[in-house]
């Protein structure tokens, strides 16, 4: 679902319109308000037993509906060749579980290279994000220069433009810098998304302004304001971009698949649909290849999920 | 910044820094974002093919649409898609934001678990679902092996169950997306109104009613324009789960799977697809602009 523009990375969609009132504070209040008093039953304070049992049993029946699938996957993968993965009888556990189908994939597609491809194209990137939405998001938020309104104004009108409206010109574009067929083609238009510019913006006008009067007096350069005072202040937005970035970059099919043409030069996802184009007939080969792209990911996501949730909490996300 | 230090050099280099600072991203915002637009606009009225730089032939690509049967299927498929998406996406997301809004132990763990199909790959998520989908899959296999149904429903084979296929997956994927920007709006209700509610004696679903739909309105009105607009833009989900055929005779295609088949090898015409990048920019602008006219009367 998530991102404006569907080209490599820039997580555009991934974290919607920026919130244009910095309000950290209130929303975090807010939620711990929330915490210790709301909803239940009778007074407001800590939920009955007969509440908690409820909410747990459908916590456990949204668990089980939005992960069986992909354990049944994962599942199908260890599955080994005497293995029925057809059967009506489904059996969750593999009985002789294998990672065979994990080498035979590679034997089929080139499955490590499109790995680091698609991480190739996912680190240009994430660095192009993190330097460039910063360095114009503190620009548009605590400098003073001419052209600053009318940048921001076209900056604001992109977030309107679904990515798929412009996808054939910015394909030509790329084909005229002779970067059609390459990653480096894939890579570059999402190397800073416009929406990240706006939300490093939005996090950078949430620092007080007396922060940095003090240093301005002190004749301190714009360079030094943005190390010492703005970066330090912005970490939570930082981290969300730039995990939306891999995110979005890793996860990205429809550019890679109009640029790309050479199966060589294949990211994970049009090698997926590649290989599940040609090689319909075993289906364990398929779920390896589709762990292969999902567990990198889950994995990150998992162990960068504090950072992603507290930016929420900041107010990362519009409310 | 009105105190001068270092007077000619430092003002000279002040005024030089803010525009070194956004340089790199207004390069992209002309190269990446402005140019391509105007591009755009440009190419629809040519017969620019991918070997070919093509001249202007006026409106026939907008004629051409009018007699173009796929693109008849393709916008029907994204209404129902539309149509179906809405309100499941738009009321179930907030429910299951009530749901883990409470901060009782694991609760974490099911945030996160709940946000996993969103940072899935849709090829992934596709994929697995076509498994699933499939007519030997485990859908199929447990529905006939428990009676309900006789031969296996061909999920992935015809038009209708198609759409619907995707949009199941859709809907799924999305659940966890929605979840957490109501979750954040959630911590803006006020507390006072939920005790007051809760003291002139209404239940959890009276109050989930007149208090936290209320609550959250504005931020219901950014979940239906999102989930609209998404919905109009739908691809990989249909692509992948059809096989880049878009069904029988391609009858379940998307907009954007139109724009996409267009932009390549035998079938090629930039012109077009670009006059159908248009009309995909027509019609999603519809829902964003409801929501500015909604937000300005509300404020």
């Amino acid at each position: 679902m998530s991102d404006m523009t569907v080209q490599a990375g820039a997580g555009r969609d991934a974290v919607p319109a920026p919130d244009p009132s910095p309000r950290d504070d209130r929303v975090r209040r807010g939620a711990r308000r929330g915490e210790s008093a709301r909803r239940g039953r009778g007074g407001f304070g800590a939920p009955g037993p007969g509440e908690l049992v409820l909410r747990y049993a459908l916590l456990l029946v949204v668990l089980a509906i939005t992960v069986l699938p992909f354990l049944w996957q994962l599942s199908t993968s260890l599955k080994g060749p005497m293995e029925d993965v057809f059967s009506r009888t489904p059996s969750f556990v593999p009985s002789q579980p294998t990672l065979d189908n994990y080498a035979k994939v590679a034997e089929t597609i080139p499955v490590w290279t499109y790995a680091l491809n698609s991480l190739f194209v996912a680190v240009i990137v994430v660095g192009g994000n993190a330097i460039g939405a910063t360095l114009a998001g503190f620009a548009l938020a605590r400098l003073e220069f001419r052209g600053a309104k009318l940048l921001l104004v076209l900056f604001l009108s992109t977030l309107v433009l679904p990515g798929e409206v412009t996808i054939i010109s910015q394909f030509l574009t790329i084909r005229s810098m002779g970067l059609a067929d390459t990653l480096v083609g894939v890579a570059l238009p999402g190397a800073i998304g416009m929406l990240n510019v706006l939300l490093m913006r939005t996090a950078f006008q949430a620092i007080p302004k007396e922060m940095d009067e003090a240093a301005v007096i002190d004749g301190a350069t714009p360079w030094q304001r943005l190390i010492h005072i703005g970066l330090p202040n912005v970490r939570g937005m930082l981290s969300v971009i730039t995990i939306f970035a891999f995110i979005a970059a890793w996860d990205d099919f429809l550019w890679p698949l109009i640029v790309l043409n050479d199966p060589s030069k294949f990211t994970l996802t049009v090698g997926l649909q590649y290989l599940n184009g040609t090689f319909t007939a075993n289906p364990r080969l398929i779920a390896a290849g589709t762990m292969i792209s999902f567990l990198p990911i889950v994995i990150l996501f998992a162990s960068l999920q504090r950072y992603f949730f507290r930016g929420v909490e900041e107010g990362a996300i519009k409310g | 910044m009105t105190v001068p230090v270092l007077p000619a050099q430092g003002a000279l280099r002040r005024r030089l820094t803010p525009w070194l600072l956004v340089a790199p991203a207004a390069l992209w915002l002309l190269v990446f974002n402005v140019w391509p637009s105007l591009n755009t606009l440009v190419l629809a009225f040519t017969n620019a093919k991918p070997l070919s730089g093509g001249h202007f032939t006026g409106l026939a690509n907008f004629e051409r649409m009018l007699d173009d049967s796929q693109l008849v299927d393709a916008l029907l498929n994204s209404i129902v898609f539309m149509l179906v998406c809405l309100p499941v996406l738009v009321l179930l997301p907030l429910l299951l934001a009530v749901l883990v809004e409470k901060k009782i132990p694991g609760i974490t763990f099911f945030r996160t678990a709940f946000y996993t199909p969103v940072v899935a790959s849709a090829v992934v998520v596709a994929l697995i679902w076509s498994w699933l989908l499939s007519d030997r899959g485990l859908i199929n296999g447990l529905a006939q092996a428990l009676g309900v149904l006789q031969g296996p429903l061909p999920f992935l084979t015809d038009r209708w169950l198609l759409v619907f296929s995707a949009i199941t997956l859709t809907v799924w994927k999305g659940l966890g997306y929605y979840m957490i920007i109501y979750l954040s709006a959630l911590g803006n209700v006020r507390r006072e109104l939920h005790e007051a509610a809760a003291v002139d004696g209404a239940g959890p679903v009276r109050r989930f009613w007149s208090v936290t739909v209320p609550g959250v309105r504005n931020t219901m009105l950014l979940i239906s324009v999102l989930v609209s607009v998404s919905a109009l833009r739908v691809f990989s989900e249909l692509y992948v789960l059809s096989n880049g055929t878009g069904g029988p005779g391609g009858r379940a295609m998307s907009l954007v799977m139109l724009i996409q088949l267009y932009s390549r090898g035998f079938y090629g015409h930039f012109g077009y697809a670009s006059a159908l990048s248009l009309l995909l920019f027509v019609i999603t602008i519809g829902p964003m602009l409801l929501l500015a006219r909604l937000n300005r009367k509300a404020s």
